[in-house]
């Protein structure tokens, strides 16, 4: 074989090996492309799931507003009534009560960029506290769904009532388990760093961790305006 | 070149700080050989075998309800399968053909050959490739279980709502459906992220995409294709699940719900899921035929675009399955465009294939035999499917046997001839001897004979009128000649199809009676780098990087043009092969883990349907497989053997929270 391939193996070494990386052939780490792939596959996991829900709640609607017995017998009828003043579903949202709990999901964005930040710096104390304040942001998100979920039963919501219950359920329990899902990992990662095993050399798994997570407040983002905010 | 330290290895006396710790019974297995060896390998060979294995097990099965429903339709009036029974054998015939037969066999290919084709030393995940695999067979096991608990699925292999509902199929039979199908699409997920992580990223220095196989251009896109699909499948399932088992409303229609929410998630999946059937079969067919035409591919950059266009396309054309459904006149034009469309592609691939057999040296062997059957045969499934983008024209077919002769014509006919012709081809690679060309032969025109029979009188029978998944039909609707027909014709493809296992195992007796002679690294004189090692493939590959310049670049280093610009052969493979000398080279451990993983799952899909408490343990076995997965270091630094760190090496715990995510959404 000639000797510019040869060459051209010892470059790709010499230009890959010495940081410890591995050579690859986009120059991408392989964990990092197949979690950008994983969260593709996610896209349109939650795109059926979102689709499912305004199919489902226009059909609902148009049941309630047409008085259809099967359907409005399944909810007190004081919120039937209000269903059918305001063509919609919109009377049953608490929107102050979710914006809140939406930000506090959005912040934890920012305090996950930190321990990011922190973990690449080596700085052990932030990297713990930041990796903390996500994971507890996020369990103060779970907490108020579970308020939500609770208090959404008590008025008359029900998974198995309607189109209205199941649909929103379960869109919005599948983004619960991904955020629970999320808190896991961040726990895991803080159980590392209190081990004293999370250096800079471990940055890109907190970077990983920190990509889903994103994604996960991505995908509420638009939930919260899809399912909350459009009447 | 020998002497340059393998890309796929640690530095010397290197590692990465962590101790492997021993966890209970499950603790790393040394050296293991016999049934511990397969169950815990790691090896993308190896778990291609299996793939391979476990479809030819779900082929028996899928084969015996084939051969059931023919035998009910062989005469009129049969009573031999009662209407319930036989509505189970189609749905289920349906089902494991194509989630547990046509898909396996393409990940078979794939695992075993893609990796070789681009010089890697395995896959980018080995343990997710090996917890793909077991998740898959444990997922189709689980779905045949329901043979014995209380009949399989009953209402056609897409499972139309509300027919899918608990008042119309009160059995279990479509919970089985559902969850063992969701389980071996995890499988299918994390095997597309392994496998396209592969192709992107582990390619031989120099080879760059457009130096790539098509085999491997085919894998890419059939990942993709699987990744963005799987999903959707997954959804629908819930939805189905959630109603079935949790009394929520998706389908019930006394809610005001939308039927047709079902039709659109099943086909959004459903049409990408045929051309993830039949693109793997394309890429074999594209190794294969050049090789034995003696000529380049024609047009490879045609190949290689048409065949990404099928798969962007293919997301496209959806509702054409549906258009009796009333979907409306504007879909309906829209989708007959994007359907007739989707066959340019298609007819590029059929005249580039044509041409490059044109004026070429033919060697007209077994593997290239079925090829060439697959381009013909594909070609009158792809008319008849292609005709059928004129909603009047579908409207007329729709639900007839004219339908199912088509799409046996390109998955029968098209991707599993595709298949068989792979394995006459690979064979020597994998195992180190050819298989036998005299029955090989006959094994072709068998089952040439046996399927055309079968199939071709499906056409008529479905312009006669002749509705499909019927039960039984009466003496004077005029279609005793040609079921009887067909029912002869596939005994003959039973037989034809069987006969590879006769060939493997008298092929195999053969070579030992004949003391193992060496077949050689290079038998076919082919041109992709699988070529290039020892057969059987050595444990670890590749004894070092190869280095691409070229497309085809094993050939042409055989073949090397003279002065007067004629190609002529340089050297032989034999001669230029890498020697198969594994020395220093790591390879990634063994391990329990995906094994024990993928078992957990299963047990929480019995749970689901039949008492939630069995859902603890499997759960509670899962979670603690991900989190011995997590803590097991994927290098094991204590034997001389050591590990590939092309192993996650790093990123366990992320990635397996995240298959442990998947698992909530599930629990």
């Amino acid at each position: 074989m000639s000797d510019v391939a040869v060459a051209q193996v010892v470059e790709t070494h010499d230009a890959h090996d010495d940081h410890g990386g591995h050579r690859t052939s986009l120059g991408l780490s392989n964990m990092k492309l197949a979690m950008w792939l994983f969260l593709g596959s996610e896209c349109l996991l939650f795109g059926a799931l979102i689709s499912t829900f305004l199919l489902s709640k226009a059909n609902f609607i148009t049941e309630v507003v047409a008085g259809n017995p099967n359907v409005t017998s399944t909810m007190p009828a004081e919120l039937i009534e209000e269903f059918q003043a305001a063509g919609s579903v919109e009377p049953f949202w608490d929107i102050p009560f979710t914006s809140a709990s939406s930000f506090i999901l959005l912040m934890s964005s920012l305090t996950m960029v930190l321990a990011h930040k922190a973990v690449t710096e080596d700085d052990d104390l932030q990297t713990k506290v930041w990796l903390a304040a996500t994971a507890l942001l996020g369990s103060t998100f779970i907490a108020g769904q579970v308020y939500e979920f609770t208090a959404f039963f008590r008025e008359g919501l029900t998974y198995d009532g309607n189109l209205f219950g199941s649909s929103f359920y379960t869109l919005t329990g599948f983004h619960g388990a991904h955020v629970t899902g999320g808190i896991l990992m961040l726990m895991s990662l803080l159980f590392v760093a209190f081990r004293g095993k999370l250096k800079s050399d471990r940055a890109e798994t907190v970077e990983l961790v920190g990509l889903y997570w994103h994604f996960v407040d991505i995908v509420w983002v638009l939930i919260f305006t899809i399912v909350y905010l459009i009447p | 070149m020998a002497d340059l330290e393998p890309r796929l290895a640690l530095p010397s006396g290197s590692s990465n700080g962590r101790v492997a710790r021993p966890l209970g019974a499950f603790s790393r297995p040394r050296n293991p050989t016999g049934l511990v060896n397969w169950l815990t390998t790691v090896d993308h060979k190896k778990i291609g075998i299996m793939y391979g294995s476990a479809a030819l097990f779900f082929l028996l099965i899928g084969g015996v309800a084939a051969i059931l429903i023919r035998l009910q339709l062989a005469v009129p009036n049969n009573e031999l399968l009662s209407a319930d029974f036989y509505n189970q054998v189609y749905t289920m015939h349906g089902t494991v053909m194509v989630f547990l037969v046509v898909m396996p066999i393409g990940a078979a290919f794939s695992n075993y050959l893609m990796p070789l084709q681009v010089g890697a030393r395995d896959v980018a995940f080995p343990r997710i490739n090996a917890f793909s695999f077991w998740v898959f067979f444990f997922g189709g096991l689980m779905l045949n279980t329901s043979w014995f608990l209380g009949g399989g699925a009953d209402g056609g292999w897409f499972n139309y709502a509300p027919n899918n509902g608990i008042a119309f199929s009160p059995s279990h039979g479509i919970d089985f459906w559902n969850i063992g199908l969701l389980i071996a699409g995890l499988g299918s997920l994390t095997g597309s992220i392994n496998l396209i992580t592969t192709v992107l990223n582990m390619r031989a220095p120099g080879m760059s995409m457009m130096k790539t196989p098509i085999f491997t251009w085919m894998t890419l896109v059939t990942q993709f294709l699987l990744l963005l699909a799987i999903p959707v499948l997954t959804v629908a399932q819930i939805l189905l699940a959630s109603d079935r088992l949790f009394g929520a409303n998706f389908f019930n229609v006394s809610q005001g719900a939308d039927p047709l929410l079902w039709q659109h998630l099943f086909w959004v999946f459903g049409h990408p899921e045929v051309y993830l059937m039949i693109l793997p079969a394309f890429g074999i067919v594209s190794e294969i035929i050049p090789t034995f035409a003696r000529k380049p591919i024609f047009g490879y950059p045609f190949m290689v675009f048409s065949g990404v266009a099928i798969g962007f396309m293919g997301f496209g054309v959806w509702a054409h399955h549906m258009f009796v459904s009333g979907i409306g006149p504007l879909s309906v034009v829209g989708f007959t465009f994007a359907t007739m469309f989707i066959a340019v592609p298609t007819g590029v691939k059929i005249l580039n294939w044509l041409a490059t057999i044109w004026g070429g040296k033919l060697i007209l062997n077994t593997a290239m035999l079925f090829a060439i059957a697959l381009v013909t045969q594909f070609t009158v499934g792809g008319l008849s499917g292609v005709s059928h983008a004129l909603a009047a024209h579908d409207t007329q077919q729709t639900d007839t046997y004219y339908i199912v002769a088509h799409f046996h014509y390109v998955l029968f006919g098209g991707a599993f001839f595709g298949f068989v012709g792979g394995m006459y081809f690979w064979w020597p690679k994998a195992f180190g001897y050819k298989l036998s060309e005299t029955i090989g032969k006959t094994q072709f025109w068998t089952m040439v004979v046996g399927f055309n029979l079968t199939f071709g009188p499906m056409h008529i029978l479905g312009l006669q009128g002749m509705p499909r998944r019927m039960h039984t039909y009466d003496v004077v609707q005029g279609f005793n000649t040609w079921n009887l027909v067909a029912t002869f014709g596939s005994f003959i493809l039973g037989v034809g199809t069987l006969t590879v296992l006769v060939n493997a195992l008298v092929s195999y007796r053969k070579w030992v009676r004949a003391g193992r002679p060496d077949v050689g690294p290079d038998p076919w004189d082919a041109r992709a780098l699988e070529w290039s090692i020892q057969s059987p493939t050595p444990e670890h590959n590749f004894d070092y990087d190869p280095v691409v310049t070229q497309l085809d670049d094993w050939w042409y280093r055989k073949y090397q043009k003279d002065e007067n610009g004629v190609l002529r052969q340089v050297h032989t493979g034999a001669e230029i092969a890498q020697p198969g000398n594994g020395e220093g080279v790591h390879l990634p451990a063994p391990s329990y883990w995906p094994i024990v993983v993928a078992f957990g799952i299963p047990v929480v899909g019995y749970g689901l349907i039949f008492s939630l408490w069995l859902v603890i343990p499997g759960a509670l076995i899962t979670l603690a497989g991900l989190y011995g997965w997590a803590l097991e270091p994927a290098d094991d630094l204590d034997v001389d053997e050591h590990q590939g760190d092309d192993d996650h090496g790093d990123g366990d715990g992320d990635d397996t929270a995240a298959e442990a995510d998947k698992e909530l959404e599930k629990v």
